[in-house]
C-alpha cells in the first residue's frame, strides 16, 4: 500500500521539493507478534472506510499518510539492497519518520523468560545476525511514536495466545507497556479489541486518529480498558435482534433453531461489543444475531473466563429465568460477571517467571 | 537510497548474501536467507525460515475438545475458517455425528466462498504486484517495452487490449483492476459471512453442523453474489492466461523460476454428505468421494488417492527448527481404527516440546517442522504448490469429480460456467502442466478461483433443495467420548490441512493440526532434504535485469509467493557475482555458513 500514488509518495529519494510539501504521516505496522495476521486480513475487508480510501485521503480532513503494513506493501527488496521494508522500521527509530503511529498486532511474548532465543521477531539486527524481537522493536519505537494502537484482542489483552498453559508468557501491549502509558503526545494506548477486529471499527478508529493528529478532533475518548467508547460502550445483548427472545422466555436448545442462545453457551449479556449492531461486514453476518454463540472474543477475560464455550454461563440460569423481571436486579447481577470478565486473568504480565501454569523444558 | 549493504558469503564461494526478512504481501512473517551467484545468475542455496512461535498443541492440552474449533481457527487469519472446519471434522469423527445434509452443503458453500474470496485478494493484490507494471518497470525495463508492443490474445474477454495494459490495471491502488479485486473480495467475504457468520473467525460452525439459519433469503443473497463472480471469472481466467503466457514467451527459460520435481499433495475437500459418514472405517471410501479428490501426484503419477494410506504415511520430522525431539515419550495410538499400525512420529504420536535458541543455518533456524510423507522407502518433501496446482492435479487424475459444472477427465479439470449478465455460457479447461513452478501454480490459482465458483453453484442447488423440501434442520446433537480418536482432511486455501485430535477423560489430551504452510516452509529435514520453498528458490535463474546493489530479488519473491506463503516465517537468500562486494564489518547470521 505503500507509495502507489500521491497520497502514499515516500520514495526514499524523493526527500527534495515533495518534502517540502505535506509531509505525511507514517504509519509503521508491526504484524510479528503472537498473531494470525487476521486483524490484517479483516482490515482489508473495510468498507466504511476503505483502506484504500484512507490511503488516498478521500475522507474530508484526512491527512496525507505513507502505510508500512506488511501485508500489502509494495516494497519486498532485500535487506541488503533496494526496497527494503525494514528499513521505514529503523527510520522510525533514529527518528527519520516523524510523525508516526504505531500499530502492534498480535500478542507479546515474555522474552525474558528463557535463557536465549526468541519467541517472535521482525527482521534481523545487522549487529547480530538475530531477529529483533517484537517487544524490541516496541521498546524502540514505542517512545518516538505519536501514538501506539493495538489492533484485535492478542495486542490488546494477550487473547488466545495468552491462555491458561500457554508456554510463551503472552500479554497485551498495555501489559507491556504498563496501562498507564501515555505516548509523547500525551495519548494512551488505544485498543481496538476483537478476534478478530470488526473491520469498520478498526478503519473508523484509524479516521479518528488521524483526524486528532490534524487537530480536527480531540482527544479520543476511551474506557477503562483503553477501548473507544462509542464502539465498546454496549454489550452484544444490548445489540442483538435475538433479544426479543430472551424478553419472552424463549431459548434454543439446539444450535440451529432461530431464539435466544444463551443457554447454549452465549456470553453476550456481558460482552462489550457492537457486531450484532453493526454486522459483521456491510451489514451483513455476526454472532448471535445469525446463529453463533458469543464467545467473548472482544474481551480482556477471553478465551480463559469463557470456556468451555459451548457450555451455559454460570448465572445465565438466574437470568434468564428472571427475565420477565426488569430493571436494577439484573443489572446489578450482570454487572458483577462482568467486571470480572472484563479483566484479564491474572497471569498475563511482563517478569522473569512464567505464571501460565506451563512447566518449561528449557 | 539506502547504501546497499551487500556482503559476500563467508565461504569463499564468490556468492553474494541476501535476505528478505520479512516478506511483504503474504500472510505471517517468514524470511527467506540466500546466497546467490550473480555470474551464473542463479540462486545458489536458500534456507527459509519462520520467527513466530505460539504453541496451540501446547496449550490446547486438558482443554474441553469443544472449544477446539473456536481456539484453532485462530490459527490462521486468512484462512481460519478451513482450521475450524478441519476440526469440526475431526470432532464429528471422533463424537460419532453425522450433521444434516443441508448443515454440510452451508459449509461447503462457506468454504467455497473461501476459496474464491481469498485466491483472489491474494493472486490481484499480492501476487499480481509481482507482475504489475511498476515492478516491472522497476526489475525487467525491456520485458514492459516487449509488453507495450504485444496485444493481448484475449482483449475481446478482459478488456486489455496489451499486456502492458494488463499489468498497468494491477498497479497497486492506482490500477482499476486491483481496485475492483479488492472489491470483489469484499463481497465473497459477504458470501462467507452469510454462510458462517464471520471471517475470518466463523461463529456459526459447530461439531454437528452450523447455528446459520437457512431460509430462501439466505441462498438468494448467496446466488446473487456468486453470479456476478462468475461474470467475473470469465475475465479474469483469460487475463491470467495472457499474461503468464506472455512470460514465457518475453523471458525464455522462465519456467525454471521456482521450478521444482513434481511432489504435490493434497488431502481433498468438500465433502458430499451422501456418501461422508466421518467415520474412520468408511474414511478411503467418501475420502473419494470428496469435491476435489484427494491425491498424492509424483512426478507426474498419481500414487495413491486413499485418505487412510495418506493419513498413515505422515511424519514430523524436526531438522532444523527450535524442537527438543519426543522419542520414549508417551504414545497415544499405537495402531489406528482398522488396526494399522501408527508411527511413533505420526501426528497423533508428536509432543511438541519448544527449545527457544539462537539462530544458525548450520543447524537449527526456525521454528517450522519439517512434515513428510512416507512412501515405504522415502520421505517426501511434499508441496501443495499454494494449494490450486495439487487440488487440480490430483482431481484431474483420478477423474472421479462429475457435478456438471466441473467434470475431471483423467488429464484435465473442465470446468462449465452458466450464462451471466453480460457474457453467455463458457467452458475452461485446465490442463495439466508441463512443470510445477512458479507460473503453473499461479495460473492453477486462477483457474480454481472459477471451479470454486462451479461448485458452489451445485452446493447451492444442493441446500436449496433441501430447504425447499422442508428440511431445514442444520446441526445434529452429539456427546464429547471420555476416550476417542479424531482426524480431519481438507484444503485450506494454500493446500493440505490435517488436524489429529485424542481425547482421554472427556478432555483434549493430544491436538496437532498440520497446515499447508509447514510443508511447503518446511526446514532441512533430519536428512538433510530441503522443504519445497528452499528447493524451489535453489537453482532458480535470476532474470532480473538490475545489478546487485540495486537488485529486488523479483523472480526469487515470485518462486516464493507463487506458493501463497501463509505463516509467521522468514527467507533469506545468497546472490553471487564472484567480484568483491561491500562487506558488512559485522557478521549476520549466515556467515557462520560454511565457514
Amino acid at each position: 500500500m505503500n507509495a502507489p500514488s500521491p497520497a502514499t509518495a515516500t520514495a526514499p529519494d524523493a526527500a527534495g521539493p515533495a518534502a517540502e510539501e505535506e509531509s505525511p504521516i507514517h504509519i509503521l505496522w508491526i504484524n510479528a507478534g503472537l498473531s494470525c495476521d487476521g486483524d490484517s486480513v479483516s482490515l482489508t475487508a473495510a468498507t466504511q472506510p476503505s483502506i484504500e480510501e484512507i490511503a488516498l485521503s478521500v475522507l474530508p480532513g484526512l491527512p496525507k499518510i505513507a502505510v508500512h503494513w506488511p501485508l500489502i506493501d509494495f516494497e519486498c527488496g532485500p535487506v541488503q539492497g533496494a526496497d527494503n521494508f525494514i528499513e521505514w522500521f529503523f527510520k522510525g527509530e533514529r527518528g527519520e519518520i516523524d510523525p508516526f503511529v504505531l500499530v502492534v498486532e498480535g500478542s507479546i511474548p515474555n522474552e525474558s523468560i528463557k535463557p536465549e532465543g526468541y519467541w517472535c521477531g521482525f527482521g534481523d539486527d545487522p549487529l547480530t545476525g538475530q531477529p529483533i524481537t517484537t517487544s524490541e522493536w516496541i521498546d524502540r519505537l514505542a517512545p518516538k511514536a505519536l501514538a501506539v494502537v493495538a489492533i484485535g484482542t492478542c495486542a490488546t489483552y494477550g487473547g488466545i495466545h495468552a491462555m491458561e498453559g500457554n508456554p510463551t508468557g503472552a500479554m497485551g501491549v498495555p501489559d507491556y507497556l504498563g496501562w498507564d502509558w501515555k505516548s509523547k503526545a500525551g495519548i494512551p494506548i488505544v485498543c481496538v479489541p476483537g478476534c478478530p477486529i470488526q473491520p469498520d471499527n478498526f478503519s473508523e478508529t484509524l479516521v479518528y486518529l488521524l483526524h486528532q493528529a490534524t487537530g480536527a478532533a480531540p482527544m479520543i475518548p476511551l474506557d477503562d480498558q483503553l477501548r473507544p467508547t462509542w464502539l465498546f460502550g454496549a454489550t452484544v445483548h444490548e445489540g442483538c435482534d435475538r433479544a426479543g427472545y430472551y424478553e419472552q422466555g424463549q431459548f434454543a436448545t439446539t444450535y440451529d433453531s432461530p431464539k435466544c442462545l444463551v443457554k447454549l453457551g452465549c456470553w453476550g449479556p456481558v460482552v462489550k461489543c457492537n457486531v450484532p449492531k453493526r454486522g459483521w461486514m456491510n451489514g451483513i453476518g455476526g454472532c448471535p444475531n445469525v446463529g453463533g454463540i458469543c464467545i467473548a472474543c472482544t474481551m480482556p477475560g477471553f478465551p480463559d473466563k469463557f470456556m468451555p464455550f459451548m457450555d451455559e454461563p454460570p448465572g445465565g440460569k438466574v437470568s434468564s429465568a428472571a427475565s420477565g423481571v426488569y430493571g436494577s436486579v439484573i443489572r446489578k447481577l450482570r454487572s458483577i460477571t462482568m467486571h470480572t470478565v472484563d479483566q484479564e486473568p491474572k497471569w498475563r504480565h511482563p517478569g522473569e517467571k512464567l505464571a501460565t501454569g506451563y512447566r518449561p523444558p528449557w | 537510497m539506502v547504501a546497499p549493504t551487500t556482503k559476500a558469503a563467508g565461504d569463499g564461494s564468490g556468492l553474494t548474501e541476501m535476505s528478505w526478512d520479512p516478506i511483504t504481501r503474504i500472510v505471517g512473517s517468514l524470511g527467506i536467507h540466500t546466497k546467490i551467484d550473480f555470474k551464473q545468475k542463479r540462486v545458489a542455496e536458500c534456507y527459509s525460515t519462520s520467527s513466530v512461535f505460539r504453541g496451540y498443541s501446547v496449550f490446547m492440552r486438558g482443554k474441553d475438545p469443544r472449544d477446539a474449533h473456536f481456539i484453532t481457527s485462530r490459527i490462521c487469519g486468512i484462512c481460519g475458517d478451513n482450521h475450524a472446519t478441519c476440526s469440526v471434522y475431526a470432532q464429528n469423527m471422533a463424537y460419532g455425528v453425522k450433521p444434516p445434509h443441508l448443515g454440510e452443503w452451508i459449509i461447503n458453500l462457506g468454504e467455497s466462498a473461501e476459496y474464491m474470496f481469498d485466491h483472489n485478494i491474494f493472486q490481484e493484490n499480492l501476487v499480481g504486484v509481482d507482475y504489475c507494471e511498476r515492478m516491472v518497470k522497476e526489475t525487467n525495463p525491456g520485458v514492459l517495452e516487449l509488453a507495450e508492443r504485444t496485444a493481448a490474445p484475449h482483449a475481446g474477454e478482459h478488456g486489455y487490449r496489451t499486456i502492458a495494459d494488463i499489468m498497468r490495471s494491477l498497479n497497486p491502488i492506482e490500477g482499476e483492476f486491483y481496485r475492483e479485486a479488492l472489491q470483489v473480495s469484499r463481497y465473497t467475504r459477504e458470501m462467507f459471512c452469510l454462510m458462517e457468520g464471520r471471517h475470518v473467525h466463523p461463529s456459526t460452525l459447530y461439531p454437528g453442523g452450523v447455528g446459520t439459519i437457512a431460509s430462501v433469503q439466505l441462498f438468494t443473497d448467496y446466488l446473487s453474489r456468486l453470479m456476478r463472480y462468475v461474470e467475473f471469472m470469465k475475465r479474469v481466467v483469460p487475463l491470467h492466461d495472457d499474461l503468464f503466457d506472455f512470460f514465457y514467451e518475453a523471458l525464455p527459460g522462465y519456467e525454471e523460476v521456482g521450478r521444482r520435481r513434481v511432489l504435490l499433495g493434497c488431502w481433498g475437500a468438500l465433502n458430499d454428505p451422501e456418501y461422508c459418514d466421518f467415520t474412520y472405517r468408511n474414511m478411503t471410501d467418501w475420502g473419494r468421494r470428496m469435491f476435489v479428490t484427494p491425491g498424492i501426484v509424483v512426478d507426474g503419477k498419481l500414487v495413491t488417492n486413499d485418505l487412510t494410506e495418506i493419513n498413515l504415511g505422515i511424519r514430523i520430522l524436526l531438522g532444523s527448527s527450535y524442537y527438543q525431539d519426543w522419542e520414549g515419550k508417551e504414545q497415544f495410538v499405537t495402531h489406528d481404527p482398522l488396526g494399522n499400525p501408527v508411527d511413533p512420529r505420526h501426528p497423533w504420536n508428536q509432543h511438541t516440546i519448544p527449545a527457544p535458541q539462537k539462530r544458525n543455518f548450520d543447524d537449527k533456524y526456525s521454528w517450522v517442522m519439517s512434515p513428510r510423507w512416507f512412501d515405504g522407502k522415502d520421505y517426501l518433501a511434499l508441496d501443495t504448490g499454494g494449494g490450486p496446482i495439487a487440488r487440480l492435479w490430483s482431481t484431474a487424475l483420478s477423474g472421479l469429480v462429475d457435478t456438471g459444472y466441473v467434470r475431471a477427465t483423467g488429464h484435465s479439470v473442465v470446468i462449465n460456467l452458466p450464462k451471466t449478465m453480460t457474457k453467455p455460457e463458457t467452458s475452461f479447461e485446465w490442463k495439466i502442466p508441463k512443470w510445477s513452478n512458479a507460473l503453473e501454480r499461479n495460473r492453477a490459482r486462477t483457474y480454481f478461483q472459477a471451479y470454486a465458483a462451479a461448485m458452489a453453484l451445485h452446493f447451492a442447488e444442493k441446500g436449496l433443495a433441501e430447504v425447499r423440501a422442508g428440511r431445514t434442520q442444520t446441526w445434529e446433537k452429539f456427546e464429547v467420548p471420555e476416550e476417542g480418536l479424531g482426524v480431519g482432511f481438507t484444503e485450506a486455501v494454500r493446500g493440505v490441512l490435517s488436524h489429529h485430535m485424542v481425547i482421554r477423560d472427556g478432555k483434549i489430551a493430544n491436538y496437532h493440526p498440520y497446515p499447508p504452510t509447514p510443508w511447503n516452509a518446511s526446514t532441512r529435514d533430519t536428512f538433510g532434504t530441503p522443504g519445497p520453498y528452499e528447493d524451489a528458490v535453489q537453482n532458480t535463474p535470476i532474470f532480473e535485469e538490475n545489478t546487485p546493489e540495486n537488485f529486488k530479488g523479483i523472480d526469487i519473491m515470485r518462486a516464493v509467493r507463487s506458493f501463497d506463503p501463509c505463516l509467521p516465517c522468514g527467507v533469506h537468500m545468497y546472490l553471487g557475482d564472484g567480484k568483491s562486494v561491500q562487506k558488512m564489518h559485522v557478521p549476520t547470521g549466515l556467515s557462520g555458513m560454511g565457514g
